[in-house]
């Protein structure tokens, strides 16, 4: 039982860090390039505007899609590596 | 053959296709009825899921809003998409975990109070309400428009069809013609939009098209928009904003009130396993994408093609003679969502922007004020006409429309029948009810809801548009805290959450009425809805009702565990479901109870 909660604690902390990372690249991309810091990236030019704006219309969405797939398949591993997959 | 014979094939074509599979995917069973059985293949849930996520809103008006806005409406794309990481990461697998119907039960159970379920059940009600008017509407000005029958009789044409498959199918029947009617939506947004990326830069993928070069003029085709729209005294298109604490706090809102929206959330109890919740998450998002990618591209060329069309030879010459305008704008002149009046009567329509700033240069140029009044929602629609493209385009757009707004009408009837049959008759006022007895209340629910959404679709409370900001706002200030909270917190308690959720809902819904007349009253307003009006107006970074969401959100989060904080934690059953709600392990299907 100790060994059990133990292995449970260490799951739900691995989760937590993956979390904790993902949404930290997830608030880049969007709330930084996108926004905040679109003054300082003004200087990298894409097709006509800068790459700020590319991160605003297309780049946070894009990365947002690396991201959940990069969690589904950390996750499902880590289901596995903690036994506490479904099968 | 004509337009209209035209519009009638591909829309009675597809109306056919969901009637079959309406048949086809019959529910008999609860479980069918809520959660389709709860065998759905991820990718098809990500399908669906699309469907029921991207509405009249994302499909007609998104591109109009982005196009007259420029960058500073990028929020939308973001705010709509963000969403979908925090329902992968801090929502779905847990929620799925738990096996249970609807999102009130959640609430209800994890925080053990059936006043907890209640509020729940109250706030899934007005968000979804408020959001169903839209969808109804929406409908009803497509059906009028390509159908030439009246908007009521479009309406009662269009709730005729989603009664069919979803009092007959639930969520099994929704979940099956939300997959076609994905597919039909997407094929009508990208088609179009191939082609007019084609013709403006050579590129036929319109998310490249858009960075690209403008063959006309050799110069990017950003930079040629911003180069005309600053000639009519606009802002330039891709302009940086300079409230940036709005601009983030909108988009915030967007996203954790679309990871909060109880009809997307019950999409993902519809796969068989937690693994499969996760990856349904991201293949919703990809399918999302597909239309999001494609939405800004849309938006500057037909913005670079509209005022191409009103200028010819460039916004420093004449524009336009009104008599020899192309017959796209003669259409739409006729239902009203493009005005023209002549000012300075010169016979020509002369667009720019009516500042103090301009006002100079428009004496000069012998302008009386701006002339053309075009509705943001047209451009969509319209586009394939601006952009002369075959009629057949025309009837897909036609299609595509209504299966966004019926696909999502579907899935928020859904959200709200199970709601009340689950919730409040199962959940609290009759727990005895036998299961045929619920799925009868559930498609007895299911019909009222349909009649109620029809009627207010064809009565539509002169509040429609900024109710859409109540749904959003409720959704992200109440429903988000109160399921991440009860998730990843084991300390928060009854009186927390249910103090928690009132006092972001109060305080989200009175700063709205604030600037938007109490209960949309209109004159009731407290304050102009001015920016200098606003929460830190004075300081130029004021806070608009619609970005108030996320800060409710936040009051919602501080005072949950401050409640928690000082009363006694929850029992230790409540933590044992806590913890296991948080292991894939022993997951099962959605249960019955």
């Amino acid at each position: 039982m100790a060994d059990h909660t133990k292995n449970a604690q260490a799951y739900w902390r691995a989760n937590l860090r993956l979390i904790i990372i993902s949404l930290a690249i997830w608030a880049l991309v969007s709330y930084g390039f996108g926004i905040l810091l679109r003054p300082m990236l003004a200087g990298i030019p894409v097709g006509g505007t800068d790459l700020g704006f590319w991160f605003a219309q297309q780049g946070s969405i894009l990365t947002f899609i690396a991201l959940i797939f990069f969690y589904a398949w950390r996750m499902n591993k880590l289901d596995k590596e903690f036994g506490v997959d479904e099968e | 053959m004509s337009q209209f014979a035209i519009n009638l094939i591909f829309v009675g074509g597809s109306f056919a296709l969901y009637i079959a599979i309406a048949i086809w995917a019959r529910a008999g069973t609860t479980k069918e009825f809520y959660v389709a059985g709860g065998g759905v293949n991820p990718v098809m849930n990500g399908m669906a899921t699309a469907a029921d996520w991207m509405s009249a809103a994302s499909f007609i008006s998104m591109a109009g809003l982005i196009a007259a806005g420029g960058y500073a409406n990028s929020t939308f794309l973001m705010g709509w998409t963000g969403g979908y990481v925090l329902l992968a990461m801090l929502l779905a697998p847990y929620l799925r975990k738990f096996g249970k119907f609807t999102v009130p039960d959640f609430i209800g159970d994890r925080f053990y109070s059936t006043g907890a379920r209640l509020v729940a059940v109250a706030c899934l009600i007005i968000a979804s309400v408020t959001y169903v008017i839209g969808q109804m509407t929406g409908a009803g000005v497509a059906f009028s428009r390509f159908l030439e029958v009246s908007s009521d009789m479009g309406l009662i044409i269009a709730a005729v069809i989603v009664f069919l498959y979803a009092v007959m199918g639930g969520m099994k029947g929704i979940t099956y013609t939300q997959v076609a009617q994905y597919v039909v939506l997407i094929i009508a947004y990208t088609i179009p939009a191939v082609f007019i990326s084609l013709q403006l830069t050579g590129n036929f993928l319109p998310p490249l098209g858009l960075f690209s070069e403008h063959t006309e003029s050799g110069m990017p085709l950003l930079a040629k928009l911003d180069e005309i729209v600053r000639e009519l005294g606009f802002r330039d298109y891709t302009a940086d904003v300079d409230n940036k604490l709005n601009m983030v706090l909108f988009t915030l809102s967007l996203m954790i009130g679309t990871a909060g929206l109880p009809h997307v959330i019950i999409r993902f109890f519809t796969v068989p396993k937690v693994a499969d919740a996760r990856w349904s998450a991201g293949w919703a998002l990809v399918f999302i994408a597909l239309l999001y990618l494609t939405a800004p591209a849309v938006a500057s060329m037909a913005r670079l093609n509209l005022m191409n069309t009103i200028y010819p030879d460039g916004p420093t010459a004449d524009s336009i003679l009104h008599a020899e305008r192309p017959d796209w704008m003669k259409t739409w002149e006729t239902t009203g969502l493009i005005k023209f009046e002549d000012k300075n009567g010169d016979g020509r329509i002369q667009v720019y922007n009516d500042t103090p700033a301009f006002a100079a240069t428009a004496s000069d140029r012998g302008w009386n004020g701006n002339e053309l009044v075009v509705n943001n929602d047209i451009l969509v629609l319209a586009n394939p006409e601006i952009a002369n493209l075959p009629g057949w385009v025309i009837g897909l757009i036609a299609a595509g429309g209504l299966a966004a707004a019926l696909s999502t009408a579907a899935g928020l009837l859904l959200a709200i029948s199970s709601a009340i049959s689950h919730d409040l008759i199962k959940g609290s006022l009759k727990p005895d009810i036998s299961e045929k007895g619920e799925l009868l209340a559930a498609r007895i629910s299911m019909g009222v809801a349909i009649i109620v959404a029809t009627w207010l679709g064809m009565n539509p409370p002169g509040f429609a548009a900024q109710t859409v900001a109540l749904a959003f706002g409720i959704a992200a200030a109440s429903i988000f805290p109160a399921l991440m909270m009860g998730i990843f917190s084991k300390r928060v308690n009854n009186k927390g959450a249910i103090a928690g959720m009132l006092a972001g809902l109060i305080s989200t819904c009175v700063y709205i009425f604030l600037y938007l007349g109490w209960f949309f009253i209109p004159g009731t307003a407290t304050f102009a809805n001015t920016p200098d009006n606003w929460l830190f107006g004075g300081t130029g970074y004021g806070i608009s009702p619609l970005s108030f969401g996320a800060v409710g959100a936040m009051i919602n989060f501080a005072v949950a565990f401050t409640v928690s904080a000082l009363t006694a934690p929850p029992p230790v059953r409540i933590q044992e479901l806590v913890e296991s709600v948080r292991f894939p392990r022993g997951a099962g299907q959605a249960v019955d109870h």
